[in-house]
């Protein structure tokens, strides 16, 4: 028996579940390991002999690299994990969580302080607005 | 006897928290946020509450993949402020209540809800802004707080009704303690938003509104709403919404032990950098 996943079909959304949680185990590892300064200091010193450390797959290395937060996610990373990269970065949660909607920083901002992307149209996968 | 007096319940949003650092509640962008919680901050004050029981998520700083509780009480003697890779917040150091919690603990878990015990624990914004929201930039914390830790990071997080059940063996436990204390439950997060993916920035103003006044009127019947509801209506992180629930079920009301309780504030704003600001002050009459 396969367990229900009714989380599928919401769009632009990836529900962070066991499988996920599986796969993304040591990328997320690697973002709590910036919690320390120092970590954080030799991360930047050098991204990817530090990542080289970690036991993550090649692919989630370089999503990393480009700071492209949809790939991570794809490949198993959690927000609250992947944030720790925005941090070390000096970004906020908002620039983050914009870098992902395809809009410039100032475009999602405007979005959020006219009230927010809307429900209508973003309920289901194929939805027509 | 110890009573429970209130419950508060408000979004922990951590752009909120910076902005207090920063000294920018006045800026134009955020008063209308602050201008929510004047009337809350005056309110702690006269209510003078013994010990605060707070209800939030850790957000992938005090637990990493490597140890998930559903739900943890912390029943430390005192709780340091996370460094959440901005460097921790410059707020004050979190005192907790290890006879109180540690009472709890051992009521609830006999009442079949199977907590965490945590002796060590850092705190993040998850808890330290409902506080700074409610209690300004103080040098100390005006009373003992217990954390109360929810899963909500890695689906799937406890149901609605588990948390609203829950809440209602937390009031039994609390009304068992001998000590004459003025508790309170706080339940915190929410409202909608979504952090991830081409639909991150998600807000649903009726889905709120909706949350706000059943929660207040028909907490039975909203501790029934599935998590595909949250997820879809409110976000995929608008799912922290159930930890308001854990405090609406430890109400007098729904304990059949009084009359609903008073609304003594409500409000809403959107938005706070990513999120829909949601807050409510419930009394027990
Ligand atoms: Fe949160």
């Amino acid at each position: 028996m396969s367990l229900d996943k009714p989380y599928k079909d919401v769009p632009g959304t990836t529900i962070f579940d066991a499988d996920m949680s599986r796969q993304g185990y040591h990328l997320n590892q690697f973002c709590m390991s910036l919690m320390k300064a120092e970590n954080r200091a030799r991360f930047k010193a050098d991204e990817r002999a530090y990542l080289d450390e970690w036991p993550m797959t090649e692919d989630q290395k370089l999503a990393v690299l480009a700071r492209d937060l949809n790939r991570c996610i794809a490949l198993g990373g959690n927000i609250y994990f992947l944030a720790k990269i925005g941090a070390t970065d000096g970004k906020s949660f908002q620039q983050m969580a914009g870098s992902m909607t395809g809009m410039s920083e100032d475009e999602y901002r405007n979005m959020m302080v006219s009230g927010g992307r809307t429900i209508e149209g973003n309920r289901y996968t194929g939805e027509k607005k | 006897m110890a009573r429970i007096s209130a419950s508060v319940y408000t979004s922990h949003v951590p752009a909120v928290g910076a902005a207090i650092d920063l000294g920018k509640t006045a800026e134009p962008y955020w008063q209308p946020v602050f201008g929510g919680y004047d009337f809350s901050k005056q309110w702690l004050k006269e209510q003078k509450p013994d010990v605060i029981f707070l209800v939030y998520n850790d957000h992938a700083n005090a637990f990493s993949l490597d140890l998930i509780p559903t739900f943890a009480i912390g029943t430390a003697a005192e709780f340091a402020v996370a460094d959440e890779g901005w460097g921790p917040r410059p707020v004050p150091k979190v005192i907790g209540h290890p006879k109180l919690a540690g009472h709890i603990a051992q009521s609830v878990i006999q009442d079949d809800f199977d907590l965490t015990i945590v002796n060590k624990m850092d705190i993040d914004h998850g808890l330290t802004v409902p506080l700074s929201l409610m209690c300004g930039q103080p040098q100390a914390w005006p009373c003992p707080v217990i954390p109360f830790a929810v899963n909500v990071v890695q689906y799937p997080a406890p149901s609605g009704r588990r948390c609203y059940m829950l809440g209602k063996a937390i009031r039994k436990a609390i009304l068992s303690y001998d000590e004459p204390l003025n508790v309170q439950i706080w339940g915190t997060g929410g409202m909608s938003h979504q952090l991830q993916g081409p639909r991150a920035g998600l807000i649903n103003k009726e889905f709120d509104t909706s949350f706000l006044d059943r929660l207040i009127a028909d907490p039975e019947g909203l501790s029934k709403m599935p998590h595909i509801d949250y997820v879809r209506e409110a976000g995929s992180e608008g799912i922290e919404l159930v930890m308001w629930l854990i405090a609406r079920g430890a109400m007098d009301d729904v304990n059949g032990a009084g009359k609903p309780p008073t609304v003594r504030h409500r409000f809403y704003h959107v938005p706070a950098s990513n999120t829909a600001v949601g807050h409510l002050i419930l009394e027990n009459n």
